[in-house]
């Protein structure tokens, strides 16, 4: 158990709380740099996979985690800046004024998604989300003479001004230094005022409004910087995949988005990245089990449909506190050891969590 | 006579979205939440329907109120297993629509393949006039509005619909009036399965059966929310409203719009009259 004993206001901000965090987050730090040395190429792009999703994840979470407001059409400004990206690389644009380009358009159209979420909320706000997502897809298909359509489009290989980053390990460091820097941002922007008027928000519209929050202003702005973190993250997916299509940004892409903040745990940084973990190791975890099952159940398609389906049940009857929040229990017992009880991080019933008058 | 053409065309496809529609607005009216697995409620029913015709043997009369039958009590014990009243129920049904989806799949053989429902009214068509009718749109229309009827007599003059619009409007007032609103949730559950599976059985003789049928749930989503999604006569006609604006953006617009139209009309929607046609404008309180 850990006391720890403040002596300055500083220690508050903080985003380091003590030694250990230095120390593990350090750790890590030094095994995600020195990670091309230690792995394979198949791992390590599956680890740029990760890295990708976690930036995306992270956007999400802060709209769906820290907002309470969901979006069921996340990908949608994946492919948004997935396909900016591309048009503007193949056009020779650098990488870096890509990458801002596509932050800023998919900025710009969450803005204008953000918009009705002003005046509906709850499932009306997923329903819009959603038919957005849909749209985008269509338009995506359907304007050939800049995404080519259907066939899809291949995307050019980054160019750092004039530094070209054509190796996995180069392209990898890439995506490592944008998720850090994601990271350190939203954790910065969690910590400011900004920040908690969005959790304000999220625990009650009514209270934050009478607190003086603008909910209008709020709501677009985490809309805006969650789909400009999702086109940074669809950028470097284009990048990564180096072909992109419409169909990669549908309905299904969206819900795994919505599966991976999910699991990872609503409502903290970590969840993003445990998600993301997830979302990547699954297939692989399925793929490894496959020659182990009988060839009826492991040779079917839909065994990972179903794996999927099975596994969000289970969390949100089980541990709805995602990933992290299962971390957070075994942590707080090893912490707590013997005085750990059962019903430690139960929560109180949310009081009416309802939209219609009572 | 065209455009009288295409809007009967478009009533029978709206009916399947109302019907959808309808089991989402049930759902919601009784426990506020959203079941995300309608869609594939339906495509259930439908496989149920094609596993009576063809497995069992069943003649059409028999199979009909059979799969209804076997769906509204699956989807009673849905409720009773999975469903507990909880926060994240919409991720929940997400979850069971991913496992149906899964399951019907893995059937070796089957679930991979399309196939064609054998209903007695197949492919015959009728002429009033000019007018070509198909029989398959007939008698959606026709079960749709015999659905409807009996749903209305249902909540209007039996004890138990009366029951459940009294927990949908205050489920805790109705605790107090000695009604048993966690087991009518159960009922309300398997109705909306039921409903399912009706829009199921109608529409596989269009559309045939397979395992992604379930993804026209998506649309019905538009149709929930532009008939306002707590009304249940606001279900069908929002349902018929996309069905129709479907098939002549279909005809009249250029190619694309068709598959977008729901969504856009339900954009439109939101922005102007968010509560829907036939939504109450309620606020909350703290």
């Amino acid at each position: 158990m850990r006391f720890i004993f403040k002596t300055d206001y500083g220690q508050d901000v903080n985003l380091a709380k003590h030694g250990g965090h230095l120390f593990w987050y350090g750790l890590l730090m030094v095994l995600l740099i020195a990670a091309p040395w230690l792995f394979a190429e198949y791992w390590l792009a599956q680890l740029t996979f990760v890295l990708i999703y976690s930036i995306v994840g992270l956007g999400l979470m802060l709209l769906a985690g820290f907002t309470g407001l969901f979006s069921i059409g996340h990908a949608a400004f994946l492919g948004v800046g997935a396909y900016t990206q591309a048009v503007f690389v193949n056009m020779g644009a650098p990488f870096p004024v890509a990458l801002l380009l596509a932050g800023t358009l998919s900025a710009a159209v969450g803005v204008i998604v953000g918009l009705p979420a002003l005046r509906v909320k709850g499932i009306y706000l997923g329903i819009a989300t959603l038919s957005f997502g849909f749209i985008v897809v269509e338009v995506l298909a359907r304007w050939e003479s800049v995404t080519g359509g259907n066939s899809g489009i291949h995307v050019k290989k980054p160019d750092l001004f004039g530094w070209k980053v054509d190796s996995a390990e180069g392209f990898y460091f890439l995506c490592l230094v944008i998720a850090v820097l994601a990271t350190l941002g939203i954790l910065n922007l969690l910590r400011s005022p900004t920040g908690r008027a969005f959790v304000a928000i999220r625990d009650s519209e009514i209270s934050a409004q009478s607190m003086g929050i603008h909910l209008a202003r709020y709501k677009t702005l985490s809309f805006s910087i969650s789909a400009a973190l999702a086109g940074i993250g669809g950028a470097l997916y284009a990048h990564k995949l180096t072909f992109i299509s419409p169909d990669q940004f549908d309905i299904l892409q969206s819900i795994d988005l919505l599966l991976m903040v999910v699991i990872g745990g609503l409502g903290s940084v970590h969840g993003a990245f445990l998600g993301a973990i997830f979302l990547i190791s699954m297939p692989q975890l399925i793929s490894l089990t496959k020659d182990y099952l009988p060839t009826a159940v492991g040779q079917a398609p839909g065994l990972q449909g179903l794996v999927y389906g099975a596994v969000l049940i289970a969390f949100v009857l089980f541990e709805p506190l995602g990933l992290y929040g299962r971390w957070l229990k075994v942590r707080t017992y090893l912490q707590l050891f013997p005085f750990y009880r059962q019903g430690l991080f139960k929560r109180q019933k949310s009081f009416t969590k309802s939209d219609r008058l009572k | 006579m065209q455009f009288i053409q295409l809007v009967i065309g478009g009533i029978s496809q709206g009916c399947i979205y109302g019907l959808i529609a309808l089991g989402f607005v049930l759902i919601y009216k009784a426990t506020e939440t959203v079941s995300f697995a309608q869609g594939e409620l339906m495509m259930l029913g439908a496989f149920c329907g094609l596993a009576a015709m063809t497995f069992l043997g069943f003649p059409f009369w028999l199979a009909i109120p059979s799969t209804i039958a076997a769906m509204a009590v699956f989807g009673v014990l849905l409720e009773r297993i999975v469903i507990q009243p909880q926060f994240s129920i919409v991720m929940l049904t997400i979850g069971i629509g991913y496992v149906a989806r899964g399951l019907i799949t893995m059937i070796p053989g089957i679930g991979t393949e399309t196939h064609a429902l054998p209903v007695p009214y197949k492919d015959q068509i009728f002429n009033a006039g000019a007018l070509v009718l198909n029989a398959e749109q007939l008698v959606i229309i026709g079960a749709t509005a015999t659905l409807c009827l009996l749903l209305f007599a249902v909540f209007r003059y039996s004890k138990i619909g009366i029951a459940m619009q009294a927990s949908s409007q205050n489920q805790l007032a109705a605790y107090y009036m000695g009604i048993p609103v966690k087991t009518l949730n159960g009922v309300v559950w398997g109705l909306a399965a039921a409903v399912a599976a009706v829009a199921g059985l109608l529409l596989s003789p269009i559309t045939f059966v397979h395992a992604n049928m379930g993804f026209i749930g998506l649309k019905a989503f538009p149709a929930a929310v532009v008939g306002g999604f707590g009304s249940l006569p606001g279900a069908i006609v929002g349902g018929l409203v996309i069905g129709i604006v479907e098939s002549l953006s279909g005809f009249y617009l250029p190619e694309g719009i068709k598959d977008v139209a729901a969504y856009v009309v339900v954009l439109i929607m939101l922005m102007v009259k968010p509560n829907g046609l036939f939504g109450e404008r309620l606020r909350k309180k703290v």
